[in-house]
């Protein structure tokens, strides 16, 4: 296999902006298939706007965002959705479809986009919630769910038709220690069970370490680390430093970009 | 003044770009080009929604404005002596006009607003993005059949509203006013004709079905993600409902009574 062939996800000199923010300027990564890439980064760096470049809901202002190849901005409507139905993104907040019950929630991508009978998908959706430990919660509805179970559900339902790619946004948040352990066994296990290209977006270095392949940093709009865990761990590079072992102090701001406290407080008009 | 005149400039830029935006809205979901389909089972489903939830509001409204008809049109034709031609004037102004209007502006206030809202609900909760990310378009699976639900229940619920008022009215001229019942129904009969009164009532009906909708949905997707948003964007969806109505139904009623 080339060298180009094993490569998922690429960002070439991605450049993105949100109204007068720059999120990104010259980003660059490649994603593996097989391995699972851990994205680490502080709150508001742009991490779920990464996943969304990636899955060409927006599209990046400078630079090109390649998905097995093929450079995201040029596919027409058609290709883009053909190509969304080999990966799958579990939002940050779940996005649960709040019309429908937790069954149909998982059963909907294979009711979309397979033909299959009604009592394979009955099996494959109760196989699913099973895997999440919430086979029992099938006739709930999204409202009836805690925070930390509807994330369990969502992760059920992108997982639902068997994807390629998987995005995993902030899957630990909200979750106990023991659905922590499930969860995170449970994201190594269908990783390696289905042949899954993962990428796991998250704030939680000590798990992202202990399941990741590859680990990128992202810090100020760029990758300010990337490399395998023992890479990153032994890393001397003072803003991985500082993020790895979260001191306040250091060269990655805690603080949104602002005018100087004490100018702001003293000198209001 | 520079000031002034820049921001109505910016304005109407606005203005431009959001009929811009709601006609681009529109062709997605008519799938133009695509060739455009929406499954039966989920057009019954919205029917449901808009239609049939919007059922007694309807039936009520139908009946009194019926009788509020007859209790008027008796007091003014009495003066003539006229007062026979009563179930043609109920029927009348019920066919051409109240029907359609009245319950279009109903339909704005009870299913437009709640379209709306419910648009808004799924895009605030990133539901739109999830479908579109699990390659579902949501066009097809969200907007188109609610249009179709909302173009197919609202000629039938001004269809509704339309018969209530008569049997409305004919309950208030024959038994409480005396009016010969006999003529009620005769003159009805002998002065409605199918094309010009029932069928561009319901040309009306169906114009303002689809504009309705269009507004509704349009207002609900372009909605800001915030609980403000929605609720801004469900005020909209009902001022700017019920004025294209009644622009509409001005429109309407000249080109139909030009002769066109
Ligand atoms: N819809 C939006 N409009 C304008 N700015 C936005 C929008 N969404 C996000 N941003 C900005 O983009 C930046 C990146 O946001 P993003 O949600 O990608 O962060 P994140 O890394 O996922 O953070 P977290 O870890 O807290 O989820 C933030 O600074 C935010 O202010
Ligand atoms: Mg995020």
């Amino acid at each position: 296999m080339s060298l180009k062939a094993q490569i998922f996800v690429e960002c070439h000199h991605v450049g993105f902006r949100r109204e007068d923010k720059t999120v990104f300027s010259g980003l660059n990564m490649a994603i593996k298939k097989g391995q699972i890439t851990a994205i680490l980064g502080p709150s508001g760096t742009g991490k779920t706007t990464l996943l969304k470049l990636f899955c060409g809901q927006l599209i990046a202002a400078t630079g090109e965002v390649l998905i097995d190849g093929q450079d995201i901005a040029e596919l027409n409507r058609v290709d883009l959705f053909k190509l969304r139905q080999r990966m799958s993104l579990l939002f940050q907040t779940g996005a649960l479809f709040t019309d429908m019950n937790v069954f149909e929630n998982v059963a909907f991508a294979l009711r979309e986009h397979t033909r299959l009978p009604e009592h394979m998908i009955r099996d494959l959706v109760l196989l699913r919630l099973d895997s999440v430990g919430l086979r029992g919660a099938a006739d709930l509805m999204p409202s009836q769910l805690s925070g930390g179970m509807a994330r369990r559900v969502a992760l059920a339902r992108s997982l639902a038709l068997d994807p390629e790619l998987i995005l995993y946004d902030e899957p630990f948040t909200g979750q106990d220690p023991i659905s922590m352990g499930v969860l995170v066994n449970l994201i190594r296990q269908v990783h390696e069970d289905l042949n899954l290209t993962s990428v796991l977006v998250t704030h939680d270095v000590k798990e992202a370490l202990s399941i990741a392949d590859q680990v990128f940093i992202l810090a100020q709009g760029r990758v300010i680390g990337s490399g395998t865990p023992e890479q990153i761990k032994q890393s001397d590079d003072p803003l991985v430093k500082q993020f790895l072992y979260g001191h306040v102090d250091g060269p990655v701001p805690f603080h949104y970009p602002a005018p100087n406290l004490t100018e702001q407080v003293l000198h209001h008009d | 003044m520079i000031n002034t005149l820049a921001q109505t400039g910016a304005r109407c830029l606005l203005v431009c770009q959001l009929i811009g935006r709601s006609g681009v809205f529109l062709i997605n979901i008519l799938g133009w080009g695509k060739g455009f389909k929406a499954p039966c089972h989920r057009v019954i489903k919205q029917i449901h929604h808009v239609g049939v939830l919007s059922l007694p509001i309807i039936v009520v409204a139908g009946i009194f404005v019926g009788m509020v008809l007859a209790l008027q049109g008796y007091s003014i034709l009495s003066s003539y002596g006229s007062q026979e031609a009563i179930g043609q004037m109920v029927a009348l102004s019920l066919l051409r006009e109240f029907g359609p209007v009245v319950t279009a502006l109903l339909f704005v206030g009870r299913a437009g607003s709640a379209l709306t809202a419910e648009i808004g609900l799924m895009k605030t909760t990133e539901q739109l993005s999830a479908m579109e990310i699990m390659g579902v378009d949501p066009f097809k699976r969200v907007f188109s059949p609610r249009l179709w639900a909302g173009v197919i229940s609202l000629p039938l619920l001004a269809t509704l509203f339309s018969l209530l008022g008569i049997f409305g009215g004919a309950f208030v001229a024959v038994n409480l006013l005396g009016v010969y019942e006999g003529s009620y129904w005769a003159n009805m009969q002998g002065s409605v004709l199918f094309f010009d009164d029932v069928i561009k009532g319901l040309i009306k009906a169906l114009v303002f079905a689809f504009v309705i909708t269009w507004i509704a949905l349009f207002h609900g997707w372009n909605a800001r993600p915030t609980s403000e948003g929605i609720s801004q964007a469900t005020t909209a969806t009902v001022v700017q409902g019920s004025l294209a109505v009644l622009g509409l139904d001005f429109i309407l009623t000249a080109v139909m009574l030009g002769g066109f």
